[in-house]
This record gives structure tokens, C-alpha cells and sequence, in this order.
């Protein structure tokens, strides 16, 4: 997975690149605008990543003439301005999603994934598994080694979001987003109490322990082998 | 928009237009009374005449010689100047004519009374003519006399003339003097104006706390004074306000950066191990979020005391919203054995999410500070203005502490600043969203519960 990032600030532009490779992408960064426009007009990226304040040619222009071109490669804008007017403006120009600096980096992993995802198409499996956890999606059940397992509706939703997403570092605001539909940071540790109840009833018992916490980052579920 | 006249040219001119109105009546009822004046008294004196010419004629003897009347006629003439005489019988034949004009020759009219005094012009002169036709008790005359009296008028025309002159320039001259003491009287009469300016210019930012005094201006200037003062005092607040806040800022800044630049130095101040880096960097980690988050909270607040966005308004049913809310916060307020409750329904209309933001603040506030085992309770009421009461048992909030409870970055307990979440903002960004919904919040608290009460009219926010 090949993404380009255009980002003029040098320590964002580099530690993105860094952050990015480190996550098993093929990273190319630019540092203005005009260097930006060539490389994504020339090469085929997976991914933009590009910074709405550009010192050469903004963000919008660069993003109109990629579009006016054909070039159909997804774009997710970076903006400090986080006004209604300039969100609507990149989603109407063509960007496929945005985040409002600063953000955390786990946030933009987790994007850059979706976004990649999008357009492949989605699992139809009816019985999503790891290690010896399954979840039936059609029954609505649980087992983890053969022994049922009683979830909540939103404990169920969380553990389906963790296991689709696998080996992913979920923050805690994609989680709250998504299974709550809380779009606004919380004060409070409400994810960290749901992960808790769910560790309770799906690790506890067990040895192997399938959640884990990314400390500053999130939450992920993994068969622990990978590590 | 058009710029309107100046002030001071518009009374100038009204000044004018009235006097130039007043002196041209006055004018005009001077020469009309001097002009009647002459008139009468050319009748009077033309009546004079044609009874004394009457009179003779009836009583000179008849047996008297023609050319005798006729000197009599230019004895009486000569008594009064400048009158001419003409008379004639009925068969056209002239018994008397002084000399000068034809006065007979008046073209008569159709339609004027025979004996009316009319004014008549020849190549030279004008004319006053009193035209009388008798018939005369003497035997001499057969049949009626015509009396033809006249009078030059040009010496009075003459005077008249002269006079309308005068008038008119001393008209257009009043005008013109009326005009400048107008506009003089103007200026001295906007003195106060300038001087209340002067006052105000002199009044800087640092100032704001001057005020205009209504007694020592004109009785109606005292409205602009007041008018200014009331916009001072609004100035005054949000200045201070204004700058109270960019303290805040300063101040709930400085400590987190402090922090990170002490331990990251003395980190930084001897080798250690991998670990220990680590530990740093996961403690500057969390100062980082929270420097994100009170960024975050603040442009959102920024952003709510702008306008709301139409497009984004939608009908919101409350209802729906709490129990979505009681679902993430549910697990934990079970943690903390707290339960959660709705009574009543109701809906608004909103902006969704500033509405769900505004109820989470004041719901996690609520779970925050209920004691375990007791429950919070959240009451909708949509009946003429939508209530929303998030209400708990718990310690209650010093009645000196609960005005200020909404003001940015205030905090119960200085000490506490950075023990608890959060970033100080969250009631300020409810009062926020309410305000932005047209709405009000408001807070009681005694010793058995603290209640939070949203207010938002019904209809929602009319945008106007």
C-alpha cells in the first residue's frame, strides 16, 4: 500500500512518514504544494494525505485539479480550521474524509484504514472468529471455547468493531464514534469501564488474554501470537 | 446608503426657506395695502370731481354762456392737479374737454358696469377714469351728460415700483443674513455635541471604565449620554471578559507546559533506561491530549457563540437523545452503582449534536458527583418552553460558587484544577449551546439535590 502525504510542516511531514512506514506503509512525502500535485498526478498512490494550508497551492486547488484530472485516489484532508464551511467545502471538492489537527495518530491510522478498506468488498461471513472466540452475527451469540458468553447489545457491537478491525490499535474516540455515536471527545473514561466489563466476561476466565491496551493509544484485539 | 446633509446645512437651510417664506408674505401685504392705499384714494378724488362737475351742471344758470361753463371746468380742474375732464351729450357733440389725452376715447368693456373706475393706458401715461353717465335737471340738456373723469397715475405706479424694489432686496438680503446667524447659532448651538465627542475620544481601552455625565449636557443630549454609557458598560464587560479569558488561557496553558518541560528535561538530564524514556513519553502523552482537548473545547466554544447553522437545524427528540446518552454512560454509572432515570418525553428544535454534547456535559457531571448507590434523574418537560432537569443527590454547591458555576475555566476548588477530568469548560460549552438555541441554563442546589435546568424554546432557535 503505496500513500503520499503533503504536508508542509517538516516535523508533521516527517514523523507522519515515520509513523506511517513504521504501520507497514510505502510512504512518500511532499513538502509543498506544486511537488504534491506532480507526484500524485504522475505516480498511483492508494492514499493522499494533504494539508489544507499549503504555502504554494492550498489544499482546495491541489484537490480540484487531481479531481478535474480523473485522478480518483482517495484524499483525506488535515485541517487546523474546523469550521462547518470547511468541511463541507472538502467533502463537495471530492475528499473522502478529514481530521482537525491536532489529532492523535492512532485516529489517522485508523482513517487511513478505513479508507483503504473502503471499495473492497465487505465481509459476508456470518461468524466472525479469533483464536478460540467466535461471534455468530446472524444469532447474536458469543462463545469463546465452546462456553456461551452473555453480552449487552453495545458490548456485542464493541467486541464485533474489535475483531473486524484486528491487530488495529482502536482509539477511544473511533470507538466511541462507533459504537456510540459520541463524535465529540468525552471527559470522561466511559470506553476504558465498557473495555474493562468486556475484558471481565471474555478474558477473565481464560488464559490467553485477546485484548489488549496500546498505552496513549487505544484498544486492540489480537490472537496474541502476533506478538 | 446615502450619506445624510450635514447637520448643520440643513438647519441653515430650513432657517432660510422659513425666513424667505415669512419676509415674502410680509412683503407681498406691504405693497398690496400701499397699492389699495392709492387706489381708494384716486377714487375718492375722481368721486370728488364728478359730484362738484354734477353739481355745476345742474345749478349753473342756464342761460349761462358755454364758454362760461367751460372756464368754470378749468377753475375747478386747476384745483385739482393732474384730474382731466370730458363731457359729452347723447348725440356724441363734447361740452367739455380739459386738454391733454382723449379721455373719452376709454375703450369700455363688455360687461363692466358703465360707472366703474377703471385704469386705462395710453402711448405715454396710465390712467385712473371714472366714466358716469346722468341726466341733468336743466333745460339746456336735452338728454344725459357722459362724465368722464380721469387721473395720471404714473406717479403713484412710480412710487409703487420703487417701493416692491426695496422690499424684494431687503427680502433676498434678510434671507441671506438669516442664513449665516443660522448657521452661526448652529455651530454655537452644537458645541455640546463637540464636546461630548471630545470626551469620547479621549476614552481608550484602558479606559472604558469613564462615563459620560447626563447632567452636564443639553436636556437632549441626555439620551445619547445615557446610550453611550450603556454601550460602555457592555464594552467594559466583554472587554474584561475578554481578557479575563486570555489570562485563563495563559494561566490553564502554563501548567501543562510546564510540566512537559520539567520532565522531559530531567529526563533528558542523565542516561536512563529505555523504559524510563518511555515513561516520559507516555506522561507527555497525556498532558498532550489534555492540551488537545481544552484546544478542542475551546474553538468549539468559539465556533457555538457564532450563529447556528440552519441547514443543521433539525427536530430533536429528547427522549431518544438521553437514552442514547444513558447507554454510553451506562456501564459506568453501574460501575459506580449509580442508576440512571428518565421521567417525561419531549422534543426541540436543534442542532443534534450541540444538543447531545450539552446533555452528556451535564449528565457526566451528574454521574461525577452522585454518591454510589443513588440515582441521577433526568426530567423533560416540552410544555410551552422545553425543560431538560438533569437532577442528583450529593453534596451541595455553595450558593456564592453557583453564578459563577458557567464562566469558563471556573472551578468549586482552585486546588482541584488539575486533579479531576476535564478541561473547566464543559458547563460553559453547555451554557454555550444553550445560548446558541436562544435558551437559558440554570442551576439550584440544596442539600438533597443539584439540579441543572436547560430552557430552550419550543420552536428551537428563530434565526433571525
Amino acid at each position: 500500500m503505496k500513500l503520499l502525504i503533503i504536508e508542509d510542516e517538516i516535523k508533521t511531514g516527517a514523523y507522519l512518514k515515520q509513523g506511517l512506514s513504521e504501520a507497514g506503509f510505502i510512504v512518500d512525502l511532499a513538502q509543498n504544494g506544486l511537488d504534491g500535485q506532480h507526484l500524485a498526478m504522475t505516480e498511483d498512490y492508494d492514499l493522499v494525505i494533504l494539508d489544507v494550508m499549503l504555502p504554494d497551492l492550498d489544499g482546495w486547488r491541489l484537490l480540484q485539479s487531481l479531481r478535474g484530472a480523473g485522478r480518483l485516489v482517495p484524499v483525506l484532508f488535515l485541517t487546523a480550521r474546523d469550521s462547518v464551511d470547511d468541511r463541507v467545502k472538502g467533502l463537495e471538492l471530492g475528499a473522502d474524509d478529514y481530521l482537525v489537527k491536532p489529532f492523535a495518530f492512532a485516529e489517522l491510522l485508523a482513517r487511513v484504514r478505513t479508507l483503504l478498506r473502503r471499495g473492497t468488498t465487505p465481509t459476508t461471513e456470518q461468524i466472525l472468529q479469533i483464536a478460540d472466540l467466535e461471534l455468530d452475527l446472524t444469532r447474536r451469540r458469543v462463545s469463546r471455547g465452546g462456553k456461551r458468553i452473555t453480552l449487552t447489545a453495545k458490548e456485542f457491537a464493541l467486541l464485533e468493531l474489535m475483531i473486524r478491525r484486528q491487530g488495529e490499535v482502536l482509539p477511544r474516540s473511533l470507538i466511541a464514534s462507533q459504537v456510540w455515536d459520541m463524535n465529540f471527545d468525552s471527559d470522561t473514561n466511559i470506553i476504558d469501564v465498557a473495555i474493562r466489563r468486556l475484558r471481565a466476561k471474555i478474558d477473565d476466565a481464560f488464559s490467553v488474554k485477546l485484548i489488549r491496551t496500546i498505552r496513549g493509544m487505544g484498544y486492540t484485539i489480537d490472537d496474541g501470537d502476533a506478538t | 446608503m446615502k450619506r445624510p446633509m450635514s447637520l448643520s446645512l440643513r438647519i441653515t437651510l430650513l432657517f432660510g426657506i422659513s425666513a424667505a417664506l415669512v419676509l415674502t408674505v410680509f412683503g407681498w401685504t406691504i405693497n398690496n395695502t400701499i397699492e389699495s392705499h392709492f387706489a381708494s384714494e384716486d377714487s375718492s378724488e375722481l368721486e370728488a370731481v364728478a359730484a362738484v362737475v354734477e353739481k355745476s351742471l345742474a345749478t349753473l344758470p342756464a342761460a349761462d354762456q358755454l364758454s362760461h361753463i367751460q372756464q368754470h371746468f378749468t377753475d375747478l380742474l386747476s384745483a385739482h392737479r393732474g384730474t382731466m375732464l370730458h363731457i359729452t351729450d347723447a348725440s356724441g357733440r363734447t361740452l367739455y374737454a380739459s386738454p391733454g389725452p382723449d379721455v373719452a376715447a376709454l375703450p369700455v368693456a363688455d360687461g363692466t358696469p358703465r360707472e366703474d373706475i377703471q385704469e386705462w393706458q395710453d402711448s405715454a401715461h396710465r390712467y385712473r377714469v371714472l366714466r358716469r353717465t346722468r341726466a341733468i335737471e336743466q333745460e339746456l340738456y336735452t338728454s344725459p351728460l357722459t362724465i368722464v373723469v380721469a387721473i395720471a397715475i404714473d406717479y403713484h405706479l412710480h412710487l409703487l415700483q420703487r417701493l416692491r424694489q426695496t422690499l424684494w432686496y431687503m427680502v433676498a438680503g434678510a434671507i441671506v443674513v438669516t442664513g449665516i446667524l443660522g448657521w452661526l447659532t448652529v455651530r454655537q448651538g452644537h458645541k455640546p455635541l463637540h464636546q461630548i465627542v471630545e470626551q469620547i475620544q479621549h476614552i481608550s481601552a484602558q479606559e472604558l471604565h469613564t462615563r459620560l455625565l447626563p447632567e452636564s449636557v443639553p436636556a437632549e443630549l441626555t439620551e445619547l449620554a445615557n446610550s453611550c454609557n450603556a454601550l460602555l458598560q457592555r464594552m467594559q464587560q466583554a472587554f474584561v471578559q475578554l481578557s479575563n479569558f486570555s489570562d485563563d488561557i495563559a494561566h490553564e496553558l502554563r501548567t501543562p507546559v510546564t510540566v512537559l518541560m520539567t520532565q522531559t528535561q530531567v529526563a533528558l538530564s542523565q542516561i536512563r533506561s529505555a523504559e524510563a524514556y518511555r515513561e516520559v513519553l507516555y506522561s507527555n502523552m497525556e498532558e498532550y491530549e489534555r492540551l488537545a482537548q481544552m484546544i478542542g473545547d475551546m474553538l468549539f466554544l468559539a465556533k457555538t457563540s457564532n450563529k447556528l447553522d440552519a441547514q443543521i437545524m433539525a427536530e430533536v427528540d429528547l427522549g431518544a437523545e438521553v437514552h442514547s446518552l444513558f447507554d454510553y454512560y451506562e456501564a459506568w454509572a453501574d460501575e459506580r452503582g449509580i442508576t440512571l432515570a428518565v421521567t417525561g418525553d419531549g422534543s426541540v428544535r436543534g442542532d443534534r449534536l450541540m444538543l447531545r454534547r450539552a446533555l452528556s456535559n451535564l449528565l457526566s457531571n451528574a454521574i461525577r458527583h452522585t454518591p454510589a448507590q443513588q440515582s441521577v434523574t433526568v426530567h423533560l418537560d416540552s410544555n410551552g418552553h422545553t425543560r431538560i432537569s438533569v437532577r442528583n443527590p450529593g453534596a451541595p454547591i455553595p450558593a456564592q460558587h453557583l453564578d459563577r458555576l458557567f464562566d469558563r475555566f471556573y472551578r468549586i476548588d482552585p486546588s482541584r484544577q488539575r486533579s479531576g477530568e476535564g478541561t473547566g469548560l464543559g458547563l460553559a460549552i453547555v451554557k454555550a449551546i444553550a445560548q446558541a438555541h436562544h435558551g437559558s441554563i440554570h442551576v439550584s442546589s440544596d442539600v438533597a439535590y443539584t439540579q441543572f435546568t436547560l430552557v430552550l424554546p419550543r420552536t428551537g432557535a428563530c434565526l433571525d
